[in-house]
């Protein structure tokens, strides 16, 4: 072969400006804590937030940027600049400073040692964001990957607690295997397509007339792409990492799973099957169909019978993680205007609510971190009044009561079904939320309503730090102001509906 | 165009059917950031605001035109526009006297109940109590209705949860799950409702007035959507065979709960069935009218047959609930002018002498500290007043001629007669039966010499006769001139049957007496 030069793409140094901030900011602060030894925790974690919210910022005049100058393109086809991508970008940088703000005491009550652990936030956050806004299958993979080392490493980081070690452990070997197949995925759909290009694999299918039974390795691609990434999102049957995870990892890296992780899981998923696999709806859709069923169900009916609250969180996010495939299934039918921005405001509104959630949940677990029994709860009404009506919000809003941001978003997905006729899912959808419900109620019965038992007070008294006190009642803010006027973020998540293609 | 702001206050300057829903919503607010050293001032902000609200609702009544079916006192806004959501409320003859109800009992609640323990929070909790109720009869729009119908659920829970009795946790997770079930149903009929609206409309709308107008629905469609909002209100009401929940929060919820429950919360059932389900629906509820009235006379049977066998006197209070509330239900699928008006006077009917007949049970219990029928006698020897008051009350839940529950049973069964004569006939024998009960309860617990245990039952205090006295005085002026208020509610259910003879072409049949002669037929 004759001598090649290689052709570098140009690329939008200033569209892909909050990549570079994290970027960063996260090698400053690796470096600062190998060369420094003893700084206080506390700078880190104010560094972290520093960070988020500048990228934060520079996302939103890059939202306006795009209402003035479109969607692109950019870096040779591979990263997409649209409002979806800015939607995540900045529903990830926002829960990277509510979850930093609140991870900050809880390494000072639990005595862990701290930088580290706020690189490894940001370098998942990155991660997220390059899941989000990727447009060809390899960064996508590239982008999954480095949000999944990370979380594996963070869901062990609290090195004294055994649960810890074995939560970073099972999801490690089973996000590995995950992944592959993902990539799997990938190969088999870049040999029917012959790209690995998101949008351009939409084209491929859009054109391409496939002759009855010849399209058998597109479809096991497809099958096996869901799979990695109904993995990730952790819908049934691919959630059983999901309760041993969830529980065993520290409380804020929880949240920060349920939240980020999460979010960038759904976007991939909700652009691959808006972008590359439209013209095959057909295919997916029943299987998108039966996920979202068998997790709303599951998610509910095992949420009951549990006794530990992050357990119990675990299988709810797993339920939500079912309404929001509801959004997706509606993708599914030709002609769609809402299950996209229902299923990207149902991932706004519930990364705030399990992050607000998850806060009080640390905070009532109590020093060692053990203590996420129902039982801790017992009488939080009596002792942090604000601090239970705080969850009583949250709780609510995962119930989906009215005048919460909870309701907002489950009647975005339930329009999205009903306009698309796919009442039956509503239907089942709204039934099991009501079984969900009851395990709410529980959580809120033991605040509010449980009598004292003996040895109730010689528990730790909870004490509530300004940095977490900030998260719940931010969230809290967030979550209420959204039940009451929720227009600007329906028609944000409106805005996102064009993709850039 | 209903996305413009309108406000059509009639005579009054400024919104008063808004400020009837925030007031008590402010109030709440205000009760849970007062002092917590100061417990008689957060008293005092609770009851000026319930007081206040009751006064503005009187004051409408006053400014409310007679004679005209339609809405009034109207406000309409923007609100969520993206989705075509407004803030639309209004009033009619079918909501009037309940708004109006809603206004007097929860002052009367506040200062006839005593909580005993953690008066702020309770205090909180009824207020924003009122303010969802107040919501739900008043919206005009159905994502507005759904929005206050379901966090009406929140406060009961809470106040049946932490003030009722031994068993109240298990009785307010079933009184929210029950209902919530419900509402899943009812959550996804309107949705569906308001995207098919499209279709004559030329845009999604949730309102109401706009989808009654101009929206119409294939027969099977509108089938469908009738038992989606339908499931939620049988729950509500409750119906045969959903009213399980109903005994069970009824005798586990605070007096101040149960004299709410049963005095308006009951009652989003049947008016959301007349509002949501005859009104939105009219061939769907015609077509399956008679599961209902079969349904109604089974639940007015077995809710007082139970009544019968009950030990405790505020289960048995709670079952003939579900008894009476069958009439208003026997009286809505009728599908007469008489028996629907007769069916709305009903709900206010039963709210009075239901709501006061709780707050009698809860004082026996505060006195006694049980409600056992078989621990209590010969409380007419040591109290006579009170036993006095309590036979009123009781004579208007059976219906006695010259007091209000008379009225509108009398009115439901004669209205029904044309159209449903075998259900009449067997719900007739529900009127026996609560005789029945009820008078075979006062003998036990009122006749005969008292008991060392009975012999210091207290008698009347003042403010327990004061917080009577309005119901009292409710129940006869009803019953021996009920006709201010037939004139009113008359014209908005004769305005709904026209509609349904419109829709269908279902003919009602002509009065059987003019119903605004009441009980002279």
């Amino acid at each position: 072969m004759g001598a090649q030069t290689m052709t570098y793409p140009s690329i939008d140094w200033l569209a892909i400006t909050p990549i570079i901030i994290l970027l960063g900011g996260m090698m400053i602060n690796l470096v600062l804590a190998a060369l420094t030894r003893a700084w206080p925790r506390a700078w880190y974690a104010i560094g972290t937030v520093e960070l988020a919210v500048a990228a934060l910022i520079v996302e939103m005049f890059l939202w306006h940027d795009i209402n003035k100058d479109g969607a692109r393109i950019i870096i040779n086809n591979a990263i997409s600049i649209d409002h979806f991508t800015m939607f995540c970008w900045i529903g990830i940088a926002g829960a990277l400073a509510l979850v930093s703000l609140s991870t900050a005491e809880y390494l000072r009550r639990e005595s862990l040692e701290g930088p580290e652990v706020y690189a490894l936030y940001i370098c998942a956050a990155l991660g997220a964001m390059i899941m989000t806004a990727s447009n060809d299958m390899i960064v996508l993979f590239l982008g999954l990957e480095t949000l999944s080392i990370a979380l594996y490493v963070l869901a062990a980081s609290h090195r004294r607690r055994a649960e810890s070690q074995e939560s970073g452990l099972k999801y490690f070997i089973l996000g590995g295997f995950a992944s592959a197949f993902f990539l799997y995925g990938i190969a088999l759909i870049y040999g029917s397509t012959g790209t690995t290009n998101i949008s351009g694999i939409g084209s491929v299918l859009s054109t391409e007339v496939f002759v009855k039974g010849d399209d058998a390795m597109l479809l096991a691609g497809i099958a096996l792409l869901i799979v990695g990434l109904a993995f990730k999102v952790a819908v049934v049957p691919f959630h059983f990492w999901t309760p041993d995870v969830y529980q065993g990892a520290p409380t804020p890296v929880t949240s920060f799973m349920a939240s980020v992780g999460k979010f960038a899981a759904f976007a991939a998923l909700l652009r691959v099957v808006a972008t590359a696999l439209p013209s095959r709806a057909e295919d997916w859709r029943p299987v998108i169909w039966v996920l979202a069923i068998l997790s709303v169900v599951v998610g509910s009916v095992l949420a009951v019978v549990q006794t530990d609250v992050k357990r119990m969180l675990a299988y709810s996010s797993i339920s939500h993680a079912g309404f929001m495939m509801i959004g997706i299934e509606s993708i599914g039918h030709s002609g769609d205007t809402d299950g996209l921005p229902a299923t990207l405001m149902y991932l706004m509104i519930y990364s705030v609510l399990v992050i607000g959630t998850f806060t009080v949940v640390s905070l009532v677990t109590r020093t060692g971190d053990n203590g996420s029994d129902i039982g801790s709860f017992r009488g939080l009404g009596k002792e942090r009044p604000a601090l239970a009506l705080a969850m009583t919000v949250f709780l609510l809003a995962q119930a989906g009561m009215p005048l919460t941001s909870g309701f907002i978003a489950k009647f975005g997905v339930i329009k999205a079904a009903a306009t698309n006729h796919s009442y039956a899912i509503a239907i089942i959808a709204m039934v099991a939320s009501v079984i969900a419900a009851l395990l709410y109620l529980r959580i809120m019965i033991s605040m509010w309503l449980s009598d004292e038992e003996s040895g109730d007070d010689k528990r730790e008294a909870i004490k509530v730090p300004f940095t977490a006190g900030f998260v719940v009642a931010g969230s809290a803010f967030f979550t209420l102001l959204v039940g009451v006027w929720p227009s600007w973020l329906i028609d944000a998540s409106q805005a996102a509906l064009q993709l850039a293609k | 165009m209903s996305l413009l702001a309108s406000e059509m206050h009639g005579s009054l300057p400024f919104p008063i059917l808004t400020a009837l829903i925030l007031i008590p919503a402010a109030g709440s607010i205000l009760t849970l950031i007062s002092s917590n050293r100061r417990p008689e001032i957060t008293k005092l902000i609770a009851l000026l605001t319930s007081v206040f609200t009751g006064a503005l609702g009187l004051w409408m009544l006053a400014s409310f035109k007679t004679g005209e079916a339609g809405y009034q006192f109207t406000s309409q806004h923007q609100w969520i526009s993206s989705w075509h959501i407004g803030w639309h409320v209004g009033v009619d003859g079918i909501s009037l006297f309940l708004v109006v109800l809603t206004g007097i009992l929860f002052p009367l609640v506040i200062v006839g109940c005593d909580p005993h323990h953690d008066e702020k929070r309770y205090l909180a909790w009824i207020l924003l109590l009122e303010a969802g109720v107040m919501g739900s009869f008043l919206s005009l729009d159905l994502f507005l209705f759904f929005l206050f119908f379901e966090i009406v659920l929140v406060p009961m829970y809470f106040l049946i949860g932490g003030w009722g009795y031994d068993q109240r946790i298990y009785a307010a997770t079933k009184f929210f799950l029950y209902t919530m079930v419900g509402s899943a149903f009812m959550l996804v009929g309107i949705v569906t409702t308001a995207l098919l609206a499209k279709k004559d409309l030329g845009h999604v709308s949730f309102d109401l007035v706009e989808i009654a107008e101009g929206a119409n629905f294939a027969a099977s469609t509108g089938r469908w959507l009738f038992f989606a909002f339908a499931i939620a209100f049988a729950v509500k009401v409750p119906l045969f065979p959903l009213h399980t929940w109903l005994p069970d929060a009824h005798t586990q919820a605070p007096t101040g709960g149960s004299v709410i429950l049963a005095g308006v919360l009951l009652k989003l059932g049947t008016y959301g069935l007349l509002r949501f389900g005859v009104y939105l629906f009219p061939e769907a509820a015609l077509w399956s009218r008679q599961i209902f009235l079969t349904l109604a006379v089974i639940g007015i049977i077995w809710g007082a047959v139970a009544a019968t066998m009950q030990k405790d006197l505020k289960r048995l209070v709670a079952y003939s609930s579900v008894a009476h509330l069958g009439f208003i239900v026997l009286g809505t699928f009728a599908f007469t002018a008489e028996a629907m008006g007769g069916g709305v006077m009903q709900m206010i009917n039963h709210g009075v002498s239901t709501g006061a007949l709780f707050l009698l049970v809860g004082m026996i219990y505060e006195r006694r500290h049980t409600r056992l029928i078989s621990e209590l006698k010969g409380l007419q020897k040591v109290a006579p007043i009170f036993a006095a008051a309590f036979m009123v009350v009781m004579l208007s839940s059976i219906g006695v001629p010259g007091l209000n529950g008379f009225v509108g049973e009398f009115l439901v069964l004669i209205g029904s007669f044309a159209t449903a004569r075998w259900w009449v006939v067997v719900a007739a024998t529900g009127v026996i039966l609560a005789a029945l009960y009820l008078l075979w309860a006062y003998q036990r617990v009122f006749h005969g010499e008292p008991d060392e245990a009975n012999s210091t039952f207290r008698e009347l205090r003042l403010r327990e006769g004061l917080v009577l006295l309005p119901f009292i005085g409710l129940i006869i002026f009803c019953g021996v001139y009920p006709k201010p208020m037939l004139d009113r509610i008359e014209p908005s259910v004769k305005a709904i049957l026209v509609r349904v003879e419109e829709k269908t072409g279902y003919v009602a049949p002509e009065p059987v007496v003019l119903t605004t002669e009441g009980e002279e037929g």
